[in-house]
C-alpha cells in the first residue's frame, strides 16, 4: 500500500528549523494538536479545520531551535479523543504494518509517520497512553514523560493535568534523543519543573547516552495485575522480552497495584471533566461554523459544537459536564480524584520494590479499521495498562517487544518520578 | 415569630455586598499583556494567545497581582492561608474567551477580614467574608443599542485578564447609605495601598445581595439571627458601578421589597439588573436560575505558597491612622485632616510642605487653596505632584512676606496651574512684590480725598463705607498691599 494511502498527514508542509543543532538533518512529524505559527492546527476536527495558529508550541520552538525539519502536521482522533486514530474528521490513519489495521491513537499519525519512514522521528501527545498505545501498534518506541518535564505550552489541551508531549521514534536513543531537544522547564508553563532540582541524586548526562543497554543489577517489577487482563499472545511477547531482561542480568520481581483496577474509570472521570471545560471555548465565536443562527447566542453556540465536534468528542464533553454538576460532583470527579490519590501511593510503593516496572504496553493486538468504533467501553479498557501512568504522573515508554500473529508486541516500562534515564535504559537493553 | 404577619411588621434591609476592584498591576494577572489601555487603542490589540483563550495558550500567575491581594489582605485584617490556589469557574459568555474564568474557590487569598466605617458619627464594622482573586472577561459592545435590541455583538479582549479582586462582605449593612460609605472607605484604602485607581472606567463593579427583615428582629448592635437571615427572599442586584449608584439601586430595591411585602406579595428570589439611566432594577430572565458553575481545581496553575508574604509585604500608614496621627502631630482639625488624607498622595504632597513651613499654613495652602483650585480645573494632586517645590516656594514667598496672600491666591497660583509658569517668573511678569508702606500710604490718603462721600457714610456708621475704600486702596496699589493692614491704617487715618 502506498504511503499516501495511511492518511499519516493532515497538512503536509515543510517547517525548516535551524541549519544547526543536535537534530539537524533529521525530519519530524508533529501531531496536530501542537500549535505550529502559520500552519493550521485541526486537533483531528472539523472545528479548528481553517485555524491557523499564530504562535508556535514550545515544543516546536525547540525541534525548530534543535535543526530539525518538521514535514507535516499527524493526523490523530478528534483532539486526542480515542485510541485507534479513527476519531479524526480526516479519516483514519492505518497501521504501516498491516494497512487493514488501526495505528492505535490518538497520536496514530505520528506513530505511522515513523513506521512508515514518513519522517525520522515524531512528536506526540499521551494523556491516558496516546503515544505509547501508537507505539507499540506500529513497533516503534514511543515515551511518555514524567508530568512536568515537556512544556504544555501551545498544545491544545483535552485533560491538562494528565498530558504530555512525548517523542516516537525507531530506536530507544533515537527517542530518548529527541526528547533531550524537547524537554525541560518553560517560563510559559508554570507546571514545568527542572529535574535536577525536582528529585535528588538526578543523574547527569543525555537521555539519550542513558541508552546503554546496561541492565545489570536493576530490578525490574513486573505488574501482574497488568498482565493477567492481557491477550495470550501478548503475554507470550512480553514474557520472552522480560526472560531476555533477565539474561542480561536484571533482577526481576512480581509487584501488585492493587489501585489500578480503578484506574479506568478514574482516568475517564478526570479526563472528561477537564474536556469539558478545556472543549468550551470552541462555540462557533471564534472557531468552527458560526453566524447565520438566530435567537439566543446559547442556542447558537450548542449549533455550532453540534455542527463542529464529532461523536466521540460529544459524548466526552457529556459525561465530564455531568462528572463535575452540582449533586454528582462528589460522587464522581471528587471519587475520581480520590482514586489517582491510591494509584499515586501505589507506584510509589511498587518503586520502592523495584527501579522499573514493567507490563504490556496495550493488553490486545491492533484491532482492525472499523471493529471497535461501535464500542467505547472496549476502547477505554483497552487503555488499562497506559492510563494509571499517566494519573500518577510518571514517566513511561512503550518499546517493541517481538510479534505475535506477525503484528507487533509493546512492552511497557514505567520509573518514578523524573527517573526517564532509568526507563530508557532498561528498553535499550529490550532492543538487544 | 409573634402573631403579626410580615406585612403588618416594621422592616429592615439586610445587605451585602460582592465588589469587584480591578488591580492596579503592570501585567495582566496570567499573561505579559499591559493593562493600561491606551488612548483610542484598537480593539483586541492588546492580547496575546493566552488572554484570547487560544487553544493551547496557558496562564502563569502574576505574582505582583498575588502581592497586590496580599496588601488588600493586610489593610482588611483579613487571614492570609499557607497556599493559595485558583479553580475554573464554567460558565458559557460570550466575553469570556475560554468559556472559563479561572478564579479562587476553595482556597482563597484572603479570609474573615473586616474594614471600619464611619456611618452618621458612628463607628461600624464591616466583615468581609472572603476575598479573592480571578481575571476579568473581556467586553461586549452591542451595535445599534442593548442587548436586547443590537443587530450584532462585538468582543473586545483587550481588558480579558485584567486582574481582579472580589472582596464578598458578610450582610452588615442595614441601609443604601452604608453602602454608598462603605465603598467609598474602600476605594479609599485601596488607593492608599497603590493598587488600585478609580479614574480607571470600569474599575469598580458591584453586586449587591438585598432582603428585607422585620425591624424588630435586629438587635441594638445591628445583629440578626441566622435563621431570620435565612427566611428572607433576597434578590441579587448586578451592574452597579459606582457609590452613587449602590446607593440608589438599592434604595430601589428597599422601596421595591417593602411595597411587595405590605401588599402581601413575596419578594423573589431573583437575579435584577440595575439600569442606571432609567434608575430601576429589572428583573432578570431566569435562565441564570440555577448556577451550577462546575468549580474544579486548574491544573495549569500549582498552588503557591504565600505563608510569610503577609509579615514581608510592607503596606503604607492607611487612611484612618494617618488622619489621626495628622490631628496629632499637627494639630490639624477635623475637616483640614480630613481633606489632607483623602488620598495618599494628596497627604505625602502637604507632609512635605509641613515638613518645610507651618503645619498650620501648609494645611491652608494644600487644604483650602491648592485642593481648591485643582479641584475647579477638574485636576489631580498628582498632576501636580512634581511641581512641589515650585508650590513650596509660593508658600515660603508668602510665609516671609513678599507676597500678599491674595495675589500669592489670585494670581500666582492660577497661572501656576494654567500657564505652567513657576512663582517668581509670574511675579516677575506682573510685578507683584508687597507694595511698601510708603506705596501704601499715599493711596490711603488718596482714597480719603478722592471719596469724601465714602468718608462721611463711614462717620455715619455705614459699615460698607470702609470695606469701599479698602477696595479703591488695593486697587490702587495693584492688590499688592495686604488687605489687612489697609483696613487698619484708614481706620487710623479715618479715626484722627
Amino acid at each position: 500500500m502506498a504511503d499516501a494511502d495511511l492518511n499519516v498527514f493532515v497538512t503536509e508542509e515543510r517547517i525548516e528549523g535551524e541549519d544547526d543543532g543536535p537534530l539537524a538533518g533529521k525530519t519530524v512529524a508533529v501531531k496536530d494538536n501542537l500549535s505550529t505559527e502559520g500552519v493550521r492546527t485541526t486537533c483531528g476536527s472539523a472545528m479548528l479545520d481553517d485555524y491557523v495558529p499564530p504562535y508556535d508550541a514550545t515544543v516546536v520552538r525547540r525541534l525548530k531551535g534543535a535543526g530539525a525539519t518538521i514535514v507535516g502536521k499527524a493526523n490523530m482522533d478528534e483532539f486526542g479523543m480515542g485510541g485507534t486514530t479513527e476519531t479524526s474528521a480526516y479519516g483514519p490513519t492505518r497501521n504501516p504494518v498491516d494497512p487493514e489495521r488501526v495505528p492505535g491513537g490518538s497520536s496514530g499519525g505520528s506513530a505511522a509517520a515513523v513506521a512508515a519512514g514518513e519522517a525520522d522521528l515524531a512528536l506526540g501527545t499521551d494523556t491516558g497512553g496516546s503515544v505509547r498505545n501508537p507505539a507499540a501498534f506500529c513497533g516503534v518506541v514511543g515515551i511518555k514523560p514524567t508530568y512536568g518535564l515537556v512544556s504544555r505550552y501551545g498544545l491544545v489541551a483535552y485533560a491538562n493535568s494528565l498530558e504530555q508531549v512525548g517523542p516516537l521514534a525507531p530506536t530507544v536513543e533515537g527517542a530518548a534523543a529527541l526528547l533531550d531537544a524537547v524537554a525541560g522547564p518553560d517560563e510559559r508553563d508554570g507546571t514545568t519543573r527542572d529535574p535536577t532540582e525536582a528529585v535528588d541524586d538526578y543523574p547527569d548526562g543525555s537521555y539519550a547516552d542513558a541508552a546503554d543497554g546496561d541492565v545489570d543489577g536493576t530490578t525490574i517489577g513486573v505488574v501482574s495485575d497488568l498482565v493477567e487482563g492481557a491477550d495470550e499472545a501478548v503475554v507470550g511477547a512480553f514474557e520472552d522480552a522480560i526472560a531476555d531482561l533477565e539474561s542480561q542480568g536484571a533482577e526481576v520481581v512480581d509487584v501488585s497495584l492493587e489501585s489500578v483496577e480503578h484506574a479506568v474509570q478514574a482516568y475517564y472521570v478526570i479526563a472528561m471533566s477537564e474536556a469539558s471545560s478545556n472543549l468550551a471555548r470552541y462555540d462557533g465565536v471564534r472557531y468552527g461554523k458560526s453566524g447565520g443562527y438566530e435567537g439566543n447566542w446559547n442556542d447558537a453556540f450548542a449549533r455550532a459544537r453540534e455542527e463542529g465536534f464529532g461523536p466521540e468528542v460529544k459524548r466526552r464533553i457529556l459525561l465530564g459536564t455531568y462528572a463535575l454538576s452540582a449533586g454528582y460532583h462528589d460522587k464522581y470527579y471528587k471519587k475520581a480524584q480520590d482514586a489517582r490519590a491510591w494509584v499515586k501511593q501505589d507506584f510509589d510503593e511498587a518503586l520502592s520494590e523495584a527501579d522499573v516496572l514493567a507490563t504490556p504496553t496495550m493488553p490486545v493486538l491492533p484491532p482492525k479499521v472499523g471493529d471497535s468504533l461501535d464500542d467505547p467501553l472496549s476502547l477505554y479498557l483497552m487503555d488499562a495498562n497506559t492510563v494509571p501512568v499517566n494519573l500518577a504522573n510518571l514517566p513511561a515508554i512503550s518499546v517493541p517487544a517481538g510479534e505475535a500473529e506477525g503484528l507487533p508486541v509493546g512492552l511497557q516500562l514505567v520509573g518514578p518520578k523524573f527517573g526517564e534515564h532509568d526507563i530508557v535504559r532498561v528498553a535499550s537493553a529490550v532492543e538487544n | 415569630m409573634t402573631a403579626q404577619t410580615l406585612e403588618q411588621r416594621d422592616l429592615a434591609a439586610v445587605i451585602g455586598l460582592e465588589v469587584h476592584v480591578q488591580l492596579e498591576t503592570d501585567t495582566k494577572i496570567f499573561c505579559g499583556c499591559s493593562t493600561e489601555a491606551t488612548e483610542d487603542e484598537e480593539p483586541n490589540t492588546r492580547t496575546c494567545p493566552t488572554c484570547l483563550g487560544l487553544p493551547g495558550a496557558l496562564p502563569v500567575l502574576n505574582e505582583g497581582a498575588v502581592e497586590a491581594a496580599v496588601k488588600i489582605g493586610k489593610a482588611l485584617d483579613a487571614d492570609i492561608p499557607e497556599e493559595t490556589s485558583f479553580h475554573r469557574k464554567n460558565y458559557y459568555y460570550p466575553d469570556l474567551p475560554k468559556n472559563f474564568q479561572i478564579t479562587q474557590y476553595d482556597a482563597p487569598i484572603c479570609r474573615d477580614g473586616r474594614i471600619e466605617v464611619e456611618i452618621e458619627d458612628e463607628r461600624r464594622e464591616i466583615s468581609i467574608r472572603r476575598a479573592h482573586l480571578e481575571e476579568d472577561p473581556g467586553s461586549l459592545q452591542h451595535a445599534g443599542g442593548s442587548i436586547d435590541t443590537a443587530d450584532y455583538t462585538l468582543v473586545n479582549y483587550n481588558r480579558a485578564g485584567t486582574p481582579l479582586m472580589e472582596v464578598v462582605t458578610r450582610p452588615d449593612f442595614r441601609s443604601p447609605k452604608e453602602t454608598r460609605r462603605f465603598l467609598a472607605k474602600m476605594e479609599e484604602v485601596l488607593e492608599y495601598l497603590g493598587v488600585f485607581d478609580a479614574t480607571r472606567d470600569g474599575s469598580l463593579r458591584v453586586d449587591a445581595n438585598i432582603s428585607m427583615v422585620p425591624a424588630d428582629e435586629v438587635a441594638e448592635d445591628g445583629s440578626i439571627a441566622e435563621e431570620t437571615l435565612e427566611s428572607a427572599n433576597r434578590t441579587e442586584v448586578k451592574n452597579i458601578s459606582s457609590h452613587k449608584g449602590a446607593e440608589k439601586a438599592l434604595a430601589y430595591e428597599v422601596t421595591r421589597q417593602k411595597n411587595a411585602i405590605k401588599r402581601g406579595r413575596a419578594v423573589e428570589q431573583e437575579t435584577r439588573h440595575w439600569d442606571e439611566s432609567r434608575g430601576v432594577t429589572v428583573s432578570m430572565r431566569s435562565k441564570e436560575e440555577e448556577k451550577d458553575y462546575r468549580y474544579f481545581r486548574e491544573a495549569d496553575l500549582p498552588p503557591l505558597r504565600v505563608s510569610g508574604w503577609k509579615e514581608e509585604i510592607p503596606i503604607p500608614e492607611l487612611p484612618d491612622a494617618r488622619r489621626d496621627r495628622f490631628r496629632e502631630e499637627y494639630g490639624l482639625d477635623e475637616e483640614s485632616a480630613d481633606k489632607l488624607t483623602s488620598t495618599k498622595e494628596v497627604a505625602d504632597f502637604y507632609e512635605e510642605v509641613a515638613e518645610r513651613f507651618d503645619p498650620d499654613l501648609a494645611a491652608t495652602w494644600v487644604a483650602d487653596n491648592l485642593l481648591g483650585e485643582l479641584n475647579y480645573r477638574d485636576m489631580r494632586i498628582t498632576d501636580v505632584t512634581d511641581r512641589l517645590d515650585e508650590f513650596a516656594r509660593l508658600v515660603e514667598l508668602v510665609d516671609e512676606g513678599e507676597i500678599t496672600t491674595k495675589n500669592a491666591e489670585e494670581v500666582v497660583l492660577r497661572r501656576m496651574l494654567d500657564e505652567g509658569e513657576d512663582p517668581d517668573a509670574v511675579i516677575e511678569a506682573e510685578g507683584l512684590g508687597t507694595a511698601d508702606d510708603d506705596e501704601v500710604a499715599v493711596a490711603v490718603s488718596e482714597a480719603i480725598d478722592e471719596n469724601p462721600d465714602a468718608v462721611e457714610d463711614y462717620h455715619a456708621g455705614e459699615g460698607g463705607a470702609l470695606n469701599f475704600l479698602v477696595g479703591q486702596v488695593m486697587g490702587k496699589t495693584g492688590g499688592s498691599a495686604d488687605p489687612g493692614d489697609v483696613n487698619r491704617l484708614l481706620r487710623e487715618r479715618l479715626e484722627d
